[in-house]
C-alpha cells in the first residue's frame, strides 16, 4: 500500500507485510515493512554564507525503511536509511512450478551484506521494487532530485528524464576530459550524478537550446520531380518541401497558386496542371502544349515564361551602373532571345521555338536555384522587388552625373606608399645563412669580382689617399640618419624581445613533456571538481571536524590510507566524508609522486606547477575559527578557495 | 663562463681590438666607399678613447693575403691638435703600406681567386688574441678586452678550422667577439663567433649611419652591457665546413677522436690519424697470454 496524498505531498510512504530473514536459511521474522521517501522541497535561494551545513544531504536522509515485527517481544527491528543501500536484488519466481519459491527481495548495502525480505506475492514485491528504485535513482542522480515542476503526465516526465540522460551520454561521448572526470568520481561514489551534472547545466541546456534555434535551410540540390509512368498514368510524388522550393524558384507559380486556389480549382487540380505543364515542356511536346495552353488558362500560365522573374531581372539590370557594358550578360536574362544554352536533358535550345513557351536553359535554372538557396528561401522572397528601386536608380544616375561633371575630388585621403622591409616579417635570419657560405651558386652573388686584382687595389689605394684629416665630417649632423638608426635598433631589440616571449620554453607548462602536461592538467581538473563539491558539502566548520580530519590525515601511514583506518582513527561515521578525505589525500599523494618521478631538469618546473594545487588541497583541510565567523556574517562573500591563515600540515606517505 | 681570479679587471676600462676588413675586391663594389667607412671608424675610435682615459684601441687590418696592426692607441704621440694629426698621418701611412704589401702578397699567391676572395679573418683574430694575451701577461691590472670585427666580404670556407679555433680560444680567454657586417651578406663565422663568445652581432641597414650603430651598440664596456639590452641575433647558422674539401655541409661524418668533420666516409682521419674501418679483434678468440 502506498500513500502519498496529492501531487504536492512532501513525503511518500509505503507499508507492506513481509518476513525479514537474516539469511536464506533463516526462518524469518514476520512483520511490517514501512518505507518512506521524501520529495524534496521547492528550490529556495541559498543561505548567505559560504559553507551551508550539508543542506543538500538533510532531506535525503528522510528516505528510509523500517521493519517492525508483529511479535512485540522480538528484538528484530530495523530502521535503515536508503543512503546506505546500494541496489536491490530479486529472486526469480517460476509460477509454473507446483511449489514456486517465495518472492525474495534483498536490499544490498554498499559495504556488503543486506536485508532479505520475503513478501506476500510478486505484485507486492514489484511495488516495493519500484518504490526503492525511485529512491535509489534519486540518490544516484539519474532522475534530478529537485524537479521544478511536478509533471502531470508521467510519460512526459519520463520523456524529459530520458532526454536528459541521452544528453549526458552524448556529452560524455564527445568530451574525453569530461568522461575521465566522470569515471574518476562517479563509480567510486565520491560524487553523485546530480552533483556532477549540476555544475554542467549550461552544457545540457546549450545542447537543448542549440537544437531548437537552428532552422534548416533550403537544400542546395535542384529537385526535378519526374512522374512515375506505368503506361496508363503518370504519378508524381512530392512533399511540402518541394512545394516550398517551387514557390521560391518560380514566383509566377506562387502567384498563380494564391490566385486560383481554392477559388477556382482545388489544390490537387492545381498541381496536376503544373506537373502536366512541366511534363509537356520536358518532352518538348510543342503541339500538345500549345493546344492545352489554348484551352486551359491555368496551364498556360505554367507554360509561359515567368513574368515576375523577368521583371526582377529588368529591375536588376536597371540598377547596374549605366556606364557598364552588359552585352556579356545578355544571354542570362529573360528579356533576350534564347539562342544559346542547353536544356535539362542536354539538348541545345533550337532557335525556332515557340516564343510563348518557357524554354528555360539549365544555366538559368541553376542560377535561379542558387539565388534562392543563398537568400534562404523565405516566404518574403517570393514576391518581386518593389518599385521604389527606381528612386535608387535615379539617385545613382545623379551621382554618376556628378562625377562626370569632373568635380574636384572630395578630400580623398590616402595612405602614403610604404614598402616595408620583408625581413621584418620573418623571425629568423637563417635564410641569410644559406647565401653566406661558399656554395657555387652564391659565388657571383653580392660582389662582382670581375675587376682585376691590380684595379681593385688601385681603387682602394686611391680611396685611402683621399682621406684627409681636415675633411673628416662630423656625421652627428646627419640627424635624419641618426633617427633612422635609432628606430631600427629599437625595432630590432623589440623584435628579439617578442621572440623570446613567444618562445615556448619560457612557459612553465610548455617545457614539460606532453605526457606530463596532460597528467598535470587532468589532476588539476579533478582537484577543482573535488574541491568545488567539498567546499559546498563537507567544509570544515567546527573544531571537532577539523580535529577528526587532522587525525585522519596523520593516520596510520604504514598501512596506507584506507577507509577503515581513517574512520576508525578519526571516529568518523560518515562514509562519504571518509571518501572525500581519501580522495583529497590521494590527490596530494599523486602530486607528490609526479614531483618525485620527474626528470631532474624538469623537477623545478613541475614543483612550481604542483605547488598551487597542493596549497588548494591543504586549504580544504585547514580550519580557521575567526575566519569562519567572519565569513558567516552577512555582507561577506567569501570564495571557496580563500587562503587560510592557519593551514594544517600535510602528512602523506 | 666563470671569471678567472688571476686576472684583475677594471670595471669600465676596455681594450677594444678592431679588425677592419680591407679586402679590395669588396671595397671596389661596396655601397659605402672605403673613405667614408674609414671616417666612421676614426670617429668611433675617438669615442672609445674619450670614454675613459685608460681605454685602449688597437686596429688590425685584414687583407686578402695578410694582416697587420695599423693602429695602437698606446703608441699615440702627445695629446693635442698636432698629436692627433701626427697619429692620423701615421695610421694612414700604415694603411697604405699594408695595402701595398697585401697587393704584392695577393699577386704572388696563386691560390687567391679574384672571384671568391675572402678576407683573412682567421689571421686577424689570431693577431688580436695574441695581442690580448700579451696585455694579460704584462701586469696585474688589465682592461677588459673585446674584439670588434668590421667585415664586409664573404666568409672563406677554407678558413673554417682556423676561425673556429680562434673562436674557441677567445671563449677560453673570456674575450667576447662583436661583429658588425658592413657588406650585403651575413657572415656565418662571425655569427658563431658572437654566439659562442657572448658578443653582439649586428648587420646595419643604414650604412651612412655606421658611426651611430658603432656608438650605440659597440662602444659600451662589458660591465655596462649587463645593464643594457643590446640587439640579439634571432638565428645563427651553425653549419660547418668539411675538413677535407672546405665545403659547407649540413650533414657529414665526425671523427670520434678529434671531432674533425668530413663530407665523405673515409678510412682514416686526416687530422688525428685514427682509422675508421679497423675491425676490433674478437677478445674471446685471442689466446690467453697469462697461461
Amino acid at each position: 500500500m502506498e500513500t502519498g496524498g496529492g501531487k504536492e505531498a512532501a513525503v511518500r510512504s509505503m507499508a507492506v507485510g513481509a518476513i525479514y530473514k537474516t539469511s536464506t536459511k533463516d526462518v524469518g521474522t514476520p512483520g511490517v515493512l514501512r518505507m518512506v521517501r521524501s520529495v524534496p522541497p521547492s528550490p529556495s535561494p541559498p543561505p548567505p554564507h559560504a559553507f551551508p551545513p550539508r543542506v543538500r544531504a538533510s532531506w535525503a536522509d528522510e528516505d528510509k525503511f523500517s521493519f517492525t515485527p508483529i511479535d512485540p517481544r522480538s528484538s528484530v527491528k530495523l530502521n535503515v536509511g536508503f543512503r546506505s543501500i546500494k541496489n536491490q536484488l530479486l529472486a526469480k519466481v517460476d509460477a509454473s512450478k507446483l511449489a514456486p519459491p517465495p518472492p525474495l527481495w534483498k536490499l544490498c548495502k554498499d559495504k556488503g551484506g543486506g536485508y532479505l525480505f520475503v513478501l506476500g506475492n510478486v505484485a507486492n514485491r514489484e511495488k516495493c521494487r519500484e518504490f526503492v528504485a525511485r529512491v535509489l535513482e534519486k540518490h544516484q542522480g539519474t532522475v534530478p532530485p529537485l524537479p521544478k515542476v511536478i509533471p502531470e503526465d508521467p510519460t512526459a516526465s519520463t520523456g524529459s528524464e530520458q532526454l536528459s540522460v541521452e544528453r549526458r551520454k552524448k556529452l560524455l561521448l564527445e568530451d574525453s576530459d569530461l568522461r575521465k572526470l566522470h569515471m574518476r568520481f562517479i563509480p567510486g561514489n565520491v560524487l553523485q550524478e546530480s552533483e556532477f551534472w549540476e555544475r554542467r547545466k549550461h552544457l545540457l541546456d546549450d545542447d537543448a537550446n542549440n537544437a531548437s534555434k537552428q532552422r534548416p535551410g533550403l537544400k542546395n540540390v535542384m529537385h526535378d520531380v519526374r512522374p512515375l509512368a506505368d503506361g496508363w498514368t503518370n504519378t508524381v510524388t512530392f512533399t511540402t518541401e518541394i512545394i516550398h522550393q517551387i514557390f521560391a524558384e518560380k514566383p509566377a507559380v506562387y502567384r498563380a497558386y494564391f490566385d486560383v486556389v481554392p477559388k477556382k480549382i482545388s489544390e490537387k487540380e492545381f498541381w496536376k496542371k503544373y506537373f502536366r505543364a512541366e511534363n509537356l515542356v520536358r518532352t518538348k511536346n510543342i503541339a500538345a502544349a500549345a493546344a492545352e495552353a489554348a484551352e486551359d488558362e491555368e496551364l498556360a500560365v505554367f507554360l509561359k515564361s515567368d513574368h515576375i522573374l523577368a521583371k526582377e531581372a529588368k529591375l536588376k539590370i536597371k540598377q547596374v551602373d549605366p556606364t557598364l557594358d552588359l552585352d556579356a550578360d545578355a544571354g542570362d536574362d529573360y528579356i533576350h532571345l534564347l539562342d544559346h544554352g542547353i536544356l535539362h536533358d542536354g539538348s541545345k535550345v533550337s532557335i525556332d521555338t515557340d516564343g510563348e513557351l518557357a524554354w528555360r536553359t539549365l544555366s538559368q535554372d541553376l542560377n535561379r536555384h542558387a539565388a534562392v538557396v543563398l537568400e534562404g528561401g523565405s516566404s518574403e522572397s517570393y514576391c518581386s522587388v518593389a518599385d521604389d528601386s527606381i528612386h535608387e536608380r535615379l539617385a545613382k544616375v545623379a551621382r554618376m552625373t556628378e562625377i562626370e561633371d569632373l568635380q574636384a575630388p572630395q578630400n580623398l585621403q590616402y595612405a602614403p606608399l610604404c614598402i616595408k622591409d620583408p625581413r621584418e616579417y620573418f623571425d629568423s635570419r637563417q635564410a641569410h645563412a644559406l647565401r653566406s657560405l661558399g656554395s657555387s651558386s652564391d659565388v657571383n652573388k653580392g660582389q662582382d669580382y670581375s675587376l682585376s686584382t691590380d684595379d681593385v687595389f688601385c681603387r682602394l689605394m686611391y680611396q685611402v689617399s683621399s682621406i684627409e684629416l681636415h675633411k673628416l665630417n662630423c656625421h652627428a649632423d646627419h640627424s635624419n640618419v641618426a633617427l633612422k638608426v635609432i628606430n631600427e635598433l629599437d625595432q630590432m631589440i623589440s623584435r628579439a624581445r617578442r621572440c623570446n616571449l613567444r618562445n615556448p620554453h619560457g612557459n612553465l607548462l610548455g617545457r614539460l613533456p606532453l605526457r606530463t602536461q596532460d597528467e598535470l592538467m587532468d589532476h588539476w581538473t579533478a582537484i577543482q571538481e573535488l574541491l568545488h563539491h567539498f567546499w559546498s558539502e563537507y567544509s570544515i566548520t567546527s573544531p571537532v571536524l577539523s580535529n577528526k580530519v587532522y587525525i585522519a590525515k596523520t593516520g596510520p601511514k604504514d598501512q596506507g590510507c584506507n577507509d577503515t583506518d581513517i574512520s576508525k582513527s578519526a571516529d568518523i561515521d560518515d562514509g562519504l566524508l571518509v571518501a572525500w578525505i581519501r580522495c583529497i589525500i590521494g590527490a596530494i599523494c599523486d602530486l607528490q609522486d609526479i614531483k618525485e618521478s620527474a626528470q631532474p631538469d624538469l623537477r623545478h618546473e613541475i614543483s612550481q606547477l604542483v605547488k598551487p594545487m597542493t596549497q588548494a588541497l591543504d586549504a580544504a583541510f585547514s580550519y580557521d575559527l575567526e575566519q569562519q565567523q567572519e565569513s558567516l556574517s552577512p555582507g561577506t562573500n567569501p570564495t571557496g578557495f580563500e587562503p587560510r591563515r592557519k593551514s594544517s600540515g600535510l602528512a602523506c606517505r | 663562463m666563470t671569471s678567472s681570479h688571476s686576472k684583475l679587471y677594471s670595471d669600465d676600462v676596455s681594450l677594444v681590438v678592431v679588425v677592419v676588413d680591407t679586402n679590395p675586391f669588396f671595397w671596389a663594389e661596396a655601397a659605402l666607399p672605403f673613405a667614408n667607412f674609414f671616417e666612421h671608424l676614426v670617429h668611433f675610435v675617438n669615442s672609445i678613447l674619450l670614454l675613459n682615459h685608460l681605454n685602449r684601441v688597437v686596429v688590425i687590418a685584414a687583407g686578402v693575403s695578410s694582416c697587420a696592426y695599423i693602429f695602437d692607441s698606446s703608441d699615440a704621440t702627445a695629446p693635442g691638435g698636432a698629436g692627433v694629426a701626427a697619429t692620423f698621418d701615421k695610421t694612414k701611412h700604415k694603411v697604405k703600406e699594408f695595402i701595398d704589401q697585401d697587393a704584392l702578397a695577393t699577386k704572388g699567391n696563386s691560390s687567391v681567386d679574384s672571384n671568391n676572395a675572402a678576407s683573412l679573418l682567421s689571421g686577424a683574430l689570431s693577431l688580436a688574441l695574441c695581442y690580448i694575451q700579451r696585455i694579460f701577461r704584462s701586469g696585474t691590472r688589465h682592461p677588459q678586452p673585446r674584439i670588434l670585427c668590421l667585415q664586409g666580404s664573404r666568409d672563406g670556407p677554407e678558413q673554417y678550422v682556423a676561425v673556429m679555433n680562434s673562436i674557441f680560444s677567445a671563449q677560453r680567454s673570456m674575450v667576447p667577439i662583436d661583429s658588425c657586417i658592413v657588406g650585403t651578406q651575413d657572415s656565418a663565422f662571425l655569427q658563431q663567433a658572437s654566439y659562442i663568445t657572448g658578443g653582439v652581432y649586428l648587420k646595419p641597414q643604414e650604412l651612412n649611419g655606421l658611426f651611430e650603430y658603432l656608438a650605440a651598440v659597440f662602444a659600451t664596456d662589458l660591465h655596462s652591457r649587463t645593464f643594457l639590452r643590446l640587439p640579439k641575433t634571432l638565428g645563427v647558422d651553425f653549419r660547418a665546413s668539411c675538413f677535407c674539401h672546405k665545403k659547407t655541409i649540413d650533414m657529414g661524418y665526425v671523427c670520434s677522436v678529434c671531432l674533425s668533420i668530413f663530407c665523405k666516409n673515409q678510412k682514416k682521419c686526416s687530422t688525428c690519424g685514427s682509422e675508421f674501418s679497423r675491425v676490433m679483434p674478437d677478445l674471446n678468440s685471442m689466446p690467453d697470454q697469462s697461461k
